[in-house]
């Protein structure tokens, strides 16, 4: 499957495989459709975007790629997400190979009630047995990626709770990270931080998405627009518009989707 | 000018009530300490006669005959140690499983019953406990339990003496066990209240990295919730070391020091029980409320080694400035 993307007035086209691809994908919150017939392709290395009003959806389809609604029971998804060609909602598929796979990060900074350096080192130690000059490099090697190593180089040790707001989502990034995942889900990743810790984070999505595929939810459009290379309109569930960020913006094919954009609701 | 006047002695009254409030909450505050001081010198004063004549010499000695008037404190003060540490042994494990079940891993609607009756479990009289352990428990433990773990565990070397004794369902042991049935109730409550404290999204973040339940617990809502936790087990422990009734019922009541748990013993707190009436003696009397004073230093000792645990635990997870 091949992608002809135009950004901007540069008109770069650039080629990219599937990396997660969605098919007649349904959601139920017990008996209430979150989500209806959800057919997507995510490129791969590529950001794509999440839009919409609240309660569309956007971030219940984040939260399908990595199952993380099965936490809550009453919750279901019907349909097809294949990771690589592989169906992940098979019951039989591992979920926690799969959160290896599949990294993610919240509204919120979530840094666990431990050290910076055991915050990156608690989702390794999952997956791998490293000795500890491989897991300094490690956690070295994840914060530099999250553009945090100069900051916290020094305080390693002390606790991640003693970091800025902008800081501790740059570790969670960095934790997210560290185990090595192919595709990043960041769900609305700057809605709590101040602008400049908002502009950082966003420079950094650009950087990490030469490595991995990221999927971001998010209410800014501007947003969006800054960071993504393909946008998806939803709304009520649905999946009203998929198509590259310049165009999306600029012209709209659905009606919804430029109401939407151009303000006149949501 | 005169609606001026009339706001400002609004405003003065309104001062006066929040001033009255203060002084009030204030007393209130206070008279925590007047009482707390209270008991302290009531029990100094009372306990005088056995501290200026014996001394710390109490604490050593294991005798106890009101005959000869010969008072040692250290065989209740062992029994209510080793009890209070058989409840938690058994306890704190057993509540923690009960609240990961409850907070992580129950289905919605076995949720509310089963913690219901787990609150339920803890308004229990502690009498009942007592009867249900001297009619019900100490008989089936004799019959059952008891002489398999004497013939298995109490065959181990070295640690197997612990598990040795008369097996008539008497004694220290089956006292720490019902002791533990009592604490778990107030410890699962309150680990399962202050694990639903924790951010469903730190622990979404936790699972979001391919952690399993066990992990998620152990790393994340434990250091996390450490405080209420700890808290918890304190609660737990002040029942196990305070709890008359049902220890008086099942421990024995001998004064007794030994290794072996299965023998009959006493606790500080049913040594006063017991004994307390039938003490006419003044020697006697004071050597009773020294029992008390002790027991009261003990839970305090508990508290400042709360406070402690709970300090080297946090600096343990790293400076936070």
């Amino acid at each position: 499957m091949a992608f002809q993307v135009a950004l901007g007035d540069t008109a770069v086209a650039e080629v990219a495989t599937t990396k997660i691809g969605i098919k007649n994908l349904n959601f139920f919150y017990g008996t209430f459709q979150g989500l209806r017939n959800i057919t997507l392709e995510i490129p791969e290395r590529q950001v794509t975007a999440f839009i919409g009003p609240s309660g569309c959806g956007k971030s219940t389809l984040l939260r399908t790629l990595n199952r993380m609604y099965s936490l809550y029971p009453g919750q279901r998804a019907e349909g097809e997400i294949n990771l690589n060609g592989v169906n992940v909602l098979d019951p039989k598929h591992d979920l926690n190979a799969l959160r290896g796979q599949v990294g993610m990060v919240f509204q919120k900074p979530t840094p666990f009630p431990m050290s910076i350096y055991d915050n990156i080192a608690f989702g390794v130690k999952l997956y791998e047995s490293l000795n500890r000059s491989d897991m300094d490099e490690r956690v070295e090697w994840a914060l530099k990626k999250a553009a945090l190593w100069t900051e916290a180089k020094d305080k390693l040790n002390q606790s991640g709770l003693s970091l800025s707001g902008g800081q501790q989502q740059r570790l969670c990034i960095a934790r997210g990270i560290a185990v090595k995942p192919e595709v990043l889900l960041l769900d609305e990743p700057t809605s709590a931080l101040d602008p400049i810790s908002t502009a950082r984070i966003e420079e950094l999505v650009s950087e990490l998405r030469t490595d991995y595929t990221i999927v971001m939810v998010t209410h800014n459009m501007q947003q969006a627009a800054r960071v993504s290379q393909h946008t998806a309109y939803m709304y009520l569930g649905e999946l009203i518009e998929f198509t590259p960020t310049a165009q999306i913006f600029v012209k709209p094919k659905d009606k919804r989707t430029e109401d939407y954009i151009t303000g006149r609701f949501g | 000018m005169a609606r001026a006047n009339g706001s400002t002695s609004k405003a003065n009254s309104f001062a006066l009530q929040d001033k009255i409030f203060g002084y009030s909450t204030q007393f209130f505050a206070l008279l925590v300490l007047v009482t707390l001081v209270g008991i302290i010198a009531s029990l100094f004063m009372g306990s005088w006669q056995t501290l200026s004549e014996t001394g710390p010499k109490f604490f050593v000695t294991d005798t106890w005959d009101p005959v000869r008037k010969v008072f040692g404190g250290m065989a209740p003060l062992w029994g209510t140690i080793i009890t209070a540490t058989i409840a938690l042994v058994i306890g704190v494990p057993v509540s923690f499983g009960i609240a990961i079940f409850l907070t992580e891993m129950c289905p919605p609607a076995l949720k509310r019953p089963l913690g219901t009756a787990v609150e339920l479990l803890a308004a229990i009289p502690s009498i009942i406990y007592g009867m249900w352990g001297l009619f019900v428990f100490a008989p089936l433990f004799a019959e059952t339990l008891q002489p398999v773990m004497i013939n298995t565990l109490g065959k181990i070397p070295v640690i197997g003496v612990v598990f040795q004794g008369t097996p008539n369902g008497f004694g220290v042991f089956t006292a720490g066990v019902i002791l533990s049935v009592m604490v778990i109730p107030f410890i699962a409550s309150v680990m399962r209240d202050v694990f639903d404290t924790t951010p469903p999204i730190l622990k979404e973040s936790a699972y979001g990295l391919g952690a399993t339940t066990w992990e998620v617990v152990w790393n994340v809502v434990l250091p996390y919730t450490k405080a209420g936790v700890i808290g918890g087990i304190m609660l737990g422990l002040g029942r196990a070391l305070g709890e008359t009734m049902a220890v008086t019922f099942v421990i024995g009541n001998a004064y007794n020091i030994s290794p072996k748990l299965f023998e009959p013993g006493n606790s500080i707190a049913s040594s006063l029980a017991n004994e307390f009436n039938e003490a006419s003696d003044p020697a006697h009397l004071s050597a009773l409320i020294t029992l008390g004073l002790t027991l009261f230093v003990l839970s305090f000792c508990v508290l400042a080694a709360s406070r402690w645990m709970l300090s080297t635990l946090t600096k343990r997870e790293g400076k936070r400035t």
